[in-house]
Parts: structure tokens; sequence; C-alpha cells
């Protein structure tokens, strides 16, 4: 136990705490941007990374990895925070904890196998347009010192490292730019203007709600979805640290994590949050590894807005723009596009659907939704196809012999039937099967639809082979679990 | 048949590891297996603290994390061989016929537990790679290996010399009896005179207990030494080990549970810090 304690804790100690501090200083613009979008004070967002960052790190399934408020769950909240306010905003965001917990426990995240590869990509480019997206009002009908200064804030941030790696390039631009605005007394927006800072430590707070079945009707449908979402981005950004590292994490345990860290989060008057993709790449990049890192960057996150609050409110909304950009340039899967073309047009129209359905929806539990729908249709549609049907006829003319090769089940049970000739004038017809699969009960009735039509013409039929055949209707059969039954299945 | 497997890593005490396992591989007449376990957490990690992420940052930093753990992932699996190999020929000068090797991935407990039952003797070192310097520290893998493993395990210090008299702590409970019975059913000790040393109050029930000790072991054809010190468990074992010129000691290991020995501390843990004689661990 102490060996694992120091093997999650400890065996990284400098580069935790380097990388938790350069996370810090992203998460703090990246929270105030994600308040602005759900339409709350920034402490809010503030609060609610500090929590779930320090929450995740110690209950969390996966080391090394960033919870806080996000984009993805902060689109989710905007309709119920103009709707119904604040407060029902926190109820959601415990019982997004609650039903995350029951989902941990129900082992969902095991679910995440049948969500594609191009699903998966499909909701991260959907996570880089709508961060995107959501920085639009803050460049529209502004001066043009907006413009100037995001785009010198995103040259700053990728040209900086060119000079100096050893620190993070968006603390610089958000320095230069804080310095040049109150320097040249511009007039243009500030996080001060957005609403409230955090003045203080977090403190306890039970969300002022009626607790009746009506509030319960309100909170619910955005709950199911803030936790739906919340858990898919954290399963995938769960994988993708996994890949980078070359370790393992407990999905299970990081899905009752998160729903801790959500319930926690609305106890102190926070919003919803989830893993950040971006942010825990840029924590791998820094050297962060364990749970450390992800500890550190939210006790820095606070300490550093509690205790810099006058000069956080002094930042222009231009900077965190910049930074925000960057985060929405360094999500999205450039390769992806590249990709369209090489790829099989069913795997791109999966993607692009994705993408499509939540920039519509707002909502990426919908994307995925529809996603891993089209995915298991192209499927479907792909497995229909291995089966053929030949057929031979007897030297006398009188019977004939139907060879069924194949998956015959729900999607190609039209065809199979298609493949018999119910005109030809035959005594008896042969329908051999020994080498064909009837997955479900569709095939079964295709079958039995073929063999009373035959016999309407007044031909004999017989069939070969159907109990083999029909040995992968599993549900019954349940051949899965016995040993040997692949070879069975495959091999009859 | 079940191995003497020997856990090497390159460290100060290797050569020593090679020289017991050896030893305990012809006394039982038992094949030697060398093992080394590339460990992945040792690797110091690159850290770029620009803090941006930009066009493929994702892949690219993957393809840069692989590219470095595949570099030194080549030049640890070459230097293992080449210790693998110069601690096969060292078994080999020292009498052992056909030592065999293997390397493995991964944390060095579970490679343990997946061997479990292909281990007739564990040769440890007391120490690590990293306790190299460090005096009384005990090697970080070792606890968890005893802790997690039922077989004998053989934990050596820095410095070989063949065993001459072995000294057996007993207390009458059944982890130490039945140490007590693998010492007289094993070829490992036969013919060496043995001690047998109770800590304790000398009263009547532990005379018995002794006295079935000294029989089960005078049975196998042991000259046994039998006696009743009282004190400080460890205190004791040390002393009588310098009068009587033990050179290993067989014990029980880590009979209580975690929490008992958080509170108290563990004798085991204890013994294997100071002794500068092997231990044989019975679980």
């Amino acid at each position: 136990m102490i060996n694992s304690i120091q093997q999650n804790w400890f065996s990284n100690i400098r580069g935790d705490v380097l990388a938790g501090t350069v996370v810090a200083l992203a998460l703090i613009p990246e929270a105030i941007a994600f308040s602005v979008i759900a339409g709350v004070d920034p402490k809010v967002g503030l609060y609610a990374s500090f929590c779930i960052a320090v929450v995740t790190a110690f209950v969390g399934g996966r080391p090394g990895m960033i919870s806080a408020a996000t984009a993805a769950m902060a689109v989710l909240m905007v309709t119920l925070v103009k709707d119904h306010g604040l407060q029902y905003l926190l109820a959601a965001t415990l019982l997004t904890g609650v039903l995350q917990i029951a989902m941990g426990y129900l082992k969902l995240g095991s679910l995440m196998r049948f969500v594609s590869r191009s699903v998966v990509t499909g909701f991260v480019n959907a996570l880089a347009i709508l961060i995107f997206m959501a920085q639009l009002p803050e460049l529209t009908n502004v001066t043009w010192h907006v413009y100037a200064m995001t785009a010198g804030g995103l040259a700053i941030i990728y040209l900086f490292p060119y000079v100096a790696k050893s620190i993070p390039s968006p603390l610089v631009t958000i320095v230069v730019l804080t310095a040049l605005a109150m320097f040249l007394n511009l007039d243009i927006r500030t996080v001060g203007d957005m609403g409230e800072l955090p003045d203080t430590l977090p403190i306890f707070l039970w969300p002022e709600v009626p607790l009746n079945f009506e509030t319960l009707a309100i909170i619910f449908p955005y709950s199911v979805s803030l936790a739906v979402v919340g858990l898919l981005e954290s399963m995938m950004t769960a994988t993708i640290i996994d890949d980078l590292t070359d370790t393992t994490s407990d999905k299970n345990r990081e899905c009752k994590g998160q729903g801790v860290a959500n319930i926690a989060s609305g106890m102190i008057g926070g919003m919803a949050g989830c893993a950040m993709i971006g942010q825990s790449v840029i924590n791998v990049k820094s050297g962060g590894r364990t749970r450390l890192s992800t500890l550190a960057a939210g006790v820095f996150l606070l300490l550093m807005v509690v205790f810099l609050g006058d000069w956080v409110a002094q930042i222009p909304m231009a900077a965190l723009v910049a930074v925000m950009i960057m985060v929405s340039i360094g999500t999205f899967s450039w390769a992806s596009l590249a990709n369209l073309k090489k790829h099989p047009a069913s795997t791109s129209i999966v993607m692009v659907a994705t993408v499509v359905v939540v920039v519509a929806t707002h909502n990426l539990a919908i994307g995925v939704f529809v996603g891993v729908l089209l995915a298991a249709m192209f499927f479907a549609n792909k497995v229909a196809q291995y089966k053929y049907v030949s057929s031979t006829l007897s030297e006398d003319g009188l019977t004939r012999t139907y060879t069924v090769v194949g998956q015959v089940f729900f999607a190609s049970a039209d065809k199979f039937v298609d493949f018999f000739d119910f005109r030809e004038a035959v005594d008896k017809v042969v329908i051999d099967l020994c080498q064909a699969h009837f997955w479900d009960i569709t095939s079964v009735s295709a079958l039995d639809k073929v063999v009373l039509k035959f016999r309407r013409e007044g031909t004999v039929v017989e069939v070969i082979g159907l109990n083999e055949a029909s040995a992968t209707i599993v549900d019954r059969f349940a051949v899965h679990d016995k040993p040997g039954a692949v070879d069975n299945l495959m091999g009859h | 048949m079940a191995h003497v497997i020997a856990c090497i890593d390159g460290s100060s005490i290797t050569p020593a590891v090679c020289d017991y396992a050896a030893w305990a591989s012809r006394r039982m007449d038992a094949p030697l297996n060398f093992l080394h376990v590339l460990g992945k957490s040792e690797y110091p990690i690159p850290a770029d603290l620009s803090g941006n992420i930009g066009l493929g940052s994702r892949e690219h930093l993957l393809q840069e994390l692989a590219e470095l753990d595949e570099k030194r992932s080549r030049v640890a699996l070459e230097q293992g061989r080449l210790m693998l190999e110069a601690a096969k020929a060292r078994a080999i000068a020292d009498g052992v016929s056909n030592p065999t090797s293997r390397q493995r991935h991964g944390e060095l407990v579970d490679t343990l537990i997946e061997f479990e039952h292909d281990i007739r003797l564990l040769v440890m070192g007391r120490q690590g790679e990293h306790g190299d310097s460090a005096g009384e520290h005990i090697g970080s893998h070792l606890e968890n290996v005893v802790r997690t493993l039922h077989r004998p395990i053989l934990v050596v210090p820095s410095d070989y010399s063949e065993p001459q008299r072995i000294l057996v702590a007993f207390d009458g409970s059944a982890t130490t009896r039945k140490a007590v019975e693998m010492v007289a059913a094993s070829p490992l000790f036969r013919g060496l005179p043995c001690h047998v040393v109770m800590v304790g109050a000398d009263k009547s029930e532990a005379r018995e207990q002794l006295d079935w000790a000294r029989a089960s072991l005078e049975r196998a054809g042991f000259a046994v030494n039998a006696s009743i010190r009282s004190g400080q468990v460890e205190e004791v074992l040390c002393a009588y080990r310098t009068e009587h010129q033990i050179d290993l000691i067989v014990m029980g290991a880590y009979g209580h549970s975690k929490i008992r020995e958080f509170l108290v501390g563990s004798t085991t843990t204890k013994l294997i810090r100071q002794s500068k004689i092997p231990l044989l661990l019975l679980r």
C-alpha cells in the first residue's frame, strides 16, 4: 500500500509540481472562459476547477489526468442557467455526480467499446469547434484593438517557446497583454467585467432550490446529458493518456471519481466538469505523470486566483480568447482531415455526422449517439454482404439444392429470401445451411417464410444443418460461454 | 521442474546473489534461473514547460514519447542481456550446470506472481539498484515481494561466504513450526550444524515446543543446538549470531497484519535491515 502511494503520488515530484503549475496557469483562463459560456460568474468555474481537480486527484482512476470545468459541459448548461438560474445549476451538478457514481457501479465505462475510433475523432473535433465557437461573441462587435491583441497573443503562444521553453507561453501571453492593456489604458473588456471572482477560499453551500418533484423534472434531463458527456470525455481522455504514457487506468473508478468530484463541486458552488483533453495533454507534455500533478494544478489554481484576484480581474478577454483558440487548435485532430480521403467513406461519414450533430445541438451526447448508431448500421451492412447462395439442379431435374454460405441476420434476411426461385417447378428443394450462420430471430423467420412459400407451391422442402446454423443465436443456446464455441461456430 | 530463481538488477549486490543462488542450486539439485525485470517507472520524464498545444500536438507527443521509450528500452534490454550472460557465466564457474535466464517487462512483483508456481527458492539482494548508497535501506521491492509470494525467499547481503552454520528462529507458532519442518525436509542445509533459538521466558511450555523442534531436526540428521534466550528478538538473534558465527538465519516472515506493523514495527523488516548474513524467509 505504501509502495502504491509512493508510486501514485511521489515518484515524480519535481516533474509533477512543475507540470501542475503550468496546467494551473492554463486552467485559469479556461475556467473563466467556460463560466462565461455557461452564463455564470467566473468564480463558479474557478471553484469548480479547483474542486474537481483536487477531488479527482484522490479518487480518480487515471493518474495524471486533469479534470476541471470544461467546454463540453458548459455548453449543456446554457439554457438551464438562463431559464432557472445558478441555484438550479448547482442542484443539477449534484445530481450529475450521483448519476455518474451509479454509472460507475453499473460498470457502464465498458460500454465505451461501442464507441468507434471515428466517433471519438468526431467527438474531439466537435469539442474543438465548440470551444472555438464559444470565443466568437468576444470577437464580434469589438474594436480593432481586440483583434490585434488576440493575434498578438496567439503569436506569443506559438513563437515564445522558440525563445524560452522554461516559461509557459500562455502565461507570457496573459502577462504581456494585461500589462499592455493597463499601460495603454485600452477600453476593452476584461475578466472583471464578466462577473464576480473568488475572494475567499470556497465554503460549503447547499443549493437553494425547493426539494420537490418539479425541481427534479427541471434538472434531471440536464443532469443526464451532463453525466453522459462528462463520462464520455473522461473515458476518451483517459484512453489518450493511457496511450501517451503507455500505462493503464481504472475506467470504472474514474466514472465514480468524476461523480464524487461533481458532487463536491456542486456543494461549494461550482459547476459540473469532467476530464479535459487539452489540459491533460499539456500536463503530460510538461512532464506530469502522477496524481500529484492533478492535485498541484487544483491547489495552485485556487491560490493564484484568491491571492491575485485583483490582477486576474485586469486580464483582457482578448488574452483569454487567444489561449482558448490555442486549446481549440490543439484539441482538433488535424490528421483526421487528411484521413477523410484515405479512410473508407463510411468511417468519414460517421466522423462528420458526429461533428455536425454536435455543432447543431451543442450536445456531445447526442452527437456520439448518432455516431455510434451510424457506425453500427454501417457495420451491419458490411457484414450482411458476407453471404451468398448457390444452387444446383439434380440430373433428373426434380430436385434443387440451395447452399447458403455466410451471415444471415436482420440486415441480410430480405436478400436471403430473394435468392430463392419460387417460380421454378421442382418436386423437392434442399436447403443446405451447413455453412451459414443465423444470428437472430429475423433470419429464422425469413427461413420459415422460404419453407412455407415452397410448400405452397407443392414442393417438398428439406433443410440441412439448421441446428448448427442457428447455434449462433447465442442468447438461446448460450454457446458463447462454452469452451471451443468459436471453433464450433466457424468450423461446422 | 521448479527452479531456484535469482533476481538480478545489475546493482553491486548482483555477484553475491549469483553466488548464493549457485550454492542453493547445487545443494538442492534444482535448475538455476536468472530473472531480470525491466521496470518502466525508473526512467526520468522529459518536460517541456512551454504549456501550449498546437497543430497535431497529441500525435507528435505520442510519437515523441514512444521514440524516447523505444531508445531507452533498447539500451536497457541490451544491458540486461549482458548482465544475465555475466551472471550465467559466474554461476557456471561456481559449478552450476546449465543455468538459464529470462528477461521480462513490467513490475517485479507482478512478474514473480506469474512465475510463482515455478519457484522453489527465490534469491534476492537485500537492496536494489537505488539502494546502493543507502546504509540500512531495504530494497524498495523486497518487502512487497516477501508479502506477496508464498515461496521461500533467500535475502542475501552483498558479500558471499558459503553458509557453514545455520540458525532457525523459533517461537512455537504455526509459521515457525512449518519452517522447522521445511528445514528438516530440504536438502539445502543437510549436514550443516543447526542452531534453534527461541526468544522469550524459559517456561515449560516453551521447552516442550523447543524439544519438538530439536527432535524433528535430529530425526532428519541435523546436529542440533537448541536454546531459549530472553530479550528483544532482533538483539538476541544478532548477539547469538556473533557468538556462534552463524552465517544464515531461517525465519518466518511478516506474521502480523500491516496495521499492527505500522504501529509497532515489523521484526522481519528490522532483521532484514540489520542483518549482515543471508536470511531465509518462510511464509
